[in-house]
């Protein structure tokens, strides 16, 4: 509880008192909570140091250091074409959702109309189903016109969870916006699209903002999709990752790890730039952050 | 029109009487401003509703067998057995889920409301998501295998090795690793969306922290709960990669999604694939359906926040 943590209101006899009532579930939390972070840390830097590893047998640490493995990984796994496809897959991915879940989202936050329900949950189900369910069928249709493997066909399987994402995310942001805002514009005769680009969207940047970068990092990460849909030519980091420590070869393990943290640190900088836009805690519900 | 200011009686006066065709739909909340639907609508029908259509139609046409085939195939065919991939499955996804959320809850009661570090912490807290399934996967390998620091310690506290990864239990920790996060962000946001003042009442009139937590947090919190496990248990069920990476995909970790994309990309029956497919959508709605029954059951008034 936050009132134990006030200096404040820590001198009253009732609040002195619960710490101690309530320490040893306490002290379980954040015990379990420091294991599961160790586990995790012990996780990620044996992947960091075996990526700087000379060589690495029977021992606590390598026997000695090289960051030659960075310039191997780039080099083998061809990465300058592999980051310059995931960034265009991306980008593509997240301007194209956002275009057309934007009015969408407009839509189902202001209006209601017969049907409604059932159009929710058409949105709602490709977030709601595991990948494979919905790829396998949509690549072999997407194999069939000729559109994949390949880039066209890897961008088109990535909109199907992206738009409702984006319709999902932007709701609750356009719910905010009073709609006395919008009134007011058309009593003065503005028009739906001068609406749009005059009033609506300056105050939606938030929301654009936030669903585009929760885009963004969805589809760097997504493999499932991507592993479908793509060729050679056409991966992304993900799938070229997983497909460098599946294939077939004698690779360095090493070279693997390298590309690994290449991509843990792209997603790194992708998370904390989302969240300076995106108060996790108030993506369900909008939570006034001062009340206590 | 007319100028009577009523509303015309149905029937009873003629056509160029009535509102326009436009006014009366309007009043249903149908006008032209729905037609900003149109373009999320058709990509929603285009990209998810015919593919699937398509893909249910193909799991009717194997090339042998009639027309349920590839459904009779997928639960009896010794090679595919797909019975066991369902089972795996749900014996990963159902206690992956179910650890995420419990876990979830206490640590987001604790931090809750406002701290110094608090950021910091969430920040670290959601870490995991950066990583990806290979990474994590090399990592568990590297971590937890036969040489990795973690039996190494265990051998100098004079300990026998543990099998922690190629198996069962690799999995289910990359599953815990990759769905924690996102089950934690989930709980701690309906958690602060719960009004503090209800509590705080409840405390001025004698409650402790068990009774105020089992009358007013949890019934409050069941909703979020619900969709939290829903939503991590779509993520688990859905695992894949790391099936293969840090599993044993020819035994005790052959996932439904692997026998999917096995016979889709290796062995290119795509009836059976489809079948596959459509069989883990089905297992994965039940499991969804009874979860939002439960939740149902449990309470029905508003949550504060939103649920």
């Amino acid at each position: 509880m936050s009132v134990a943590l006030k200096p404040k209101t820590a001198a009253t006899p009732r609040a002195a008192k619960r710490p101690l009532a309530s320490s040893p579930g306490t002290f379980l939390i954040w015990g379990s909570m420091a294991v599961f972070l160790l586990l995790l840390l012990g996780v990620v830097s044996s992947v960091v140091v075996n990526s700087f590893a000379k060589e690495w047998f029977d021992t606590w640490l390598p026997s000695g250091y090289t960051p030659a493995w960075y310039a191997d990984a780039w080099k083998e796994y061809d990465l300058s074409q592999v980051i310059g496809t995931t960034l265009t897959v991306s980008v593509a991915v997240v301007g194209i959702s956002v275009l057309i879940g934007a009015p969408a989202s407009y839509v189902l936050a202001r209006r209601s109309f017969p049907g409604k329900s059932l159009l929710m949950l058409v949105f709602l189900l490709p977030i709601m189903m595991p990948p494979i369910t919905y790829g396998i069928p949509l690549a072999t249709l997407l194999t069939y016109y000729h559109l994949a493997p390949g880039l066209t066909g890897v961008i088109l399987a990535n909109l199907v969870p992206s738009i409702p994402f984006v319709i999902l995310t932007m709701t609750p942001f356009i719910e905010q916006i009073n709609p006395s805002i919008e009134s007011a514009a058309r009593m003065c005769g503005a028009n739906m699209l001068r609406l749009f680009t005059r009033i609506l969207a300056p105050l939606l940047v938030p929301g654009i903002l936030a669903a585009a970068v929760l885009v963004l990092v969805r589809t760097v990460g997504m493999f499932e999709l991507t592993f479908l849909t793509s060729d050679s030519t056409s991966d992304t980091l993900v799938v070229a990752l997983f497909t460098a420590m599946t294939g077939a070869g004698i690779r360095a393990q090493q070279s693997v790890d390298a590309m690994a943290v290449v991509y843990m640190l792209m997603m790194m900088v992708l998370l904390v730039v989302a969240l300076r836009f995106v108060n996790p805690t108030q993506l369900v519900s909008q939570v006034r952050e001062e009340t206590d | 029109m007319t100028v009577t200011g009523q509303r015309p009686a149905r029937g009873k006066q003629d056509a160029a009487n009535r509102p326009a065709l436009s006014h009366r739909l309007a009043e249903r909340g149908i006008d032209k401003l729905l037609l900003l639907l149109v373009p999320a609508l058709l990509f929603a029908l285009v990209l998810f509703v015919y593919p699937f259509v398509y893909g249910l139609g193909l799991s009717f046409q194997p090339k042998t067998g009639g027309l349920f085939g590839a459904y009779v195939k997928f639960f009896t065919d010794p090679s595919v057995r797909g019975m066991d991939s369902i089972w795996v499955t749900l014996q990963l996804a159902l206690p992956a889920a179910l650890l995420n959320v419990l876990v979830s809850v206490p640590l987001a009661y604790k931090m809750r409301g406002k701290f110094r570090g608090k950021r910091a912490l969430t920040t670290v807290l959601v870490i995991p998501i950066t990583l990806g399934t290979v990474l994590t996967a090399e990592g568990l390998l590297n971590f937890f295998g036969q040489r990795g620091w973690l039996n190494r310690f265990l051998g100098v506290l004079g300990f026998e090795p543990l099998q922690l990864v190629q198996n069962y239990w690799g999995v289910l920790w990359s599953l815990i690793i990759s769905g924690f996060p996102f089950a934690f962000l989930l709980i701690l946001s309906y958690l602060s969306g719960i009004d503090p003042s209800l509590e705080a009442a409840a405390r001025t009139l004698g409650a402790d922290w068990k009774q105020r937590f089992r009358r007013i947090t949890l019934p409050l919190l069941a909703p979020g709960l619900a969709i939290t496990f829903c939503l991590t248990f779509v993520l688990a069920f859905s695992v894949f990669p790391s099936a293969i990476l840090v599993g044993d995909p020819s035994g005790s970790t052959r996932v439904i999604a692997y026998v999917a994309y096995n016979a889709w990309g290796q062995q290119f029956d795509y009836p059976l694939a489809s079948a596959a497919a459509i069989i883990m959508g089905v297992v994965e709605l039940i499991v969804i359906i009874l979860v939002l029954i439960w939740r149902s059951r449990m309470y029905k008034g508003s949550t504060g926040g939103k649920g």
